[in-house]
């Protein structure tokens, strides 16, 4: 079924990156939630992911949607060890700035201000881009993850050293790795199957 | 043989089992071992539906080619070993085709100062007779994702469904190409910092 695109003629699509919450807009057709079954549900890990259009979209290959999925809750929400969470959605925010996926960047720039305070520093990031100055631990982590999202890959020793300058250890770099490297995933997704929309409801 | 059973991250990047680096991803062991679910999902999975192995196996080798990551498209690349014919006409669109990104244009508006123009890759003639209609499309997308995500419109889409590309087998594709663009980043910084350890920690070998 529903092997057509689909336009949103009437969206106002954001012309600005921003903090705010925004909405999604697919331009290939979700599963109806009627026609879901247990595979797919396995695949959507969440029961509330299936009110998510981008979510009922993706799980057309749950199995891929679901080690995705769990991919990327271990790399940002498994905070025992390693990075604090702050961190790991800066990494994730300028990634997105970089790419320029608009609509990633609302979603882990929020959760960057939520989990460092940091509010203006996160906007900065969002209104000046990847080169606003942000203090010598954020500056680091933000070009550590611009030169990985960089293609062909910038990432060298240089940034390892400039990590370890700012004092983190292995392991925390390993979370700075998976984080940035997530989130060319994540931004190739979103920015490819549809486009946001300046209001709620992804 | 087969590497199917290994992770295939520890095998592109050269992490060793027991190495410090193997210990440090244990840290987030469900994120390595979704990775790797990822690639069995992609590659391996329980249902081709209308993508087959072959069609999967020449999009990566491609991802990573034109990321200019030799050692992950050549793993896809011996991957065509029932496909070989289009082993060359891949290697000569992964020379054509290699660019820097990110680039492409904002939605019209403040950010338009940081519209960046580039090529828009296009499947040589002889290539798309080699690999076809269908692949030829699939590449196309792949390039549009790798180097100008930003750039991406429902056209996109539509060109996919007009070159046979039905809507689940176009968000398969689409995982495809964007975990490929994980896989080769995992790779990278681990094999970077893999080589950073070996220096400053002496190892028995």
């Amino acid at each position: 079924m529903g092997d057509s695109v689909i336009v949103h003629a009437d969206n106002r699509e954001p012309v600005a990156f921003t903090q705010d919450e925004l909405g999604w807009l697919p331009w290939i057709n979700p599963l109806p939630e009627a026609e879901l079954t247990d595979r797919h549900w396995a695949g959507l890990v969440d029961r509330s992911r299936a009110k998510s259009d981008y979510f009922r979209l993706l799980v057309r290959d749950p199995e891929v949607l679901e080690a995705r999925t769990k991919t990327d809750k271990d790399i940002f929400y498994n905070t025992a060890d390693g990075l604090p969470r702050a961190e790991r959605e800066l990494a994730a925010a300028a990634t997105s700035r970089y790419n320029g996926c608009i609509y990633c960047a609302s979603v882990h720039a929020r959760f960057a201000t939520v989990h460092s305070k940091r509010r203006d520093d996160v906007q900065r990031l969002l209104d000046e881009g990847i080169g606003a100055d942000l203090g010598a631990r954020w500056n680091a982590v933000v070009r550590a993850s611009v030169a990985l999202a960089a293609t062909p890959i910038a990432f060298g020793q240089q940034h390892i050293d400039e990590l370890r300058s700012v004092g983190l250890d292995d392991a925390e770099i390993v979370d700075v790795i998976n984080s940035a490297a997530f989130f060319n995933w994540a931004n190739r997704l979103m920015l490819s199957l549809g486009e946001p929309a300046a209001r709620s409801g992804a | 043989m087969s590497t199917e059973t290994g992770d295939i991250i520890d095998l592109l990047a050269g992490i060793e089992p027991g190495s410090s680096l193997s210990n440090i991803r244990d840290l987030r062991l469900q994120a390595r071992e979704n990775a790797q679910k990822s690639y069995v999902s992609l590659f391996a999975p329980v249902d081709f539906g209308d993508f087959p192995a072959t069609e999967r196996h020449a999009v990566a080798a491609f991802v990573a080619g034109v990321h200019n990551e030799p050692a992950v498209a050549n793993f896809y690349l011996t991957k065509l070993a029932k496909a070989t014919n289009l082993i060359e006409p891949l290697k000569a669109e992964i020379e054509r085709a290699r660019t820097e990104g990110p680039y492409g244009a904002f939605p019209a508006g403040p950010l338009s100062v940081e519209d960046k123009k580039g090529p828009i890759y296009l499947v040589s003639d002889s290539g798309r007779r080699a690999l076809g209609t269908r692949l030829a499309a699939a590449l196309e997308h792949a390039h549009l994702l790798v180097f100008r995500p930003r750039d991406a419109a429902p056209a996109a889409m539509q060109a996919l469904l007009d070159a046979g590309w039905p809507t689940t087998s176009i968000v398969t594709l689409s995982q495809l190409v964007a975990f490929l663009s994980f896989q080769v980043r995992s790779v990278a910084g681990l094999r970077t910092l893999g080589a950073s350890l070996g220096r400053t920690a002496a190892k028995a070998s």
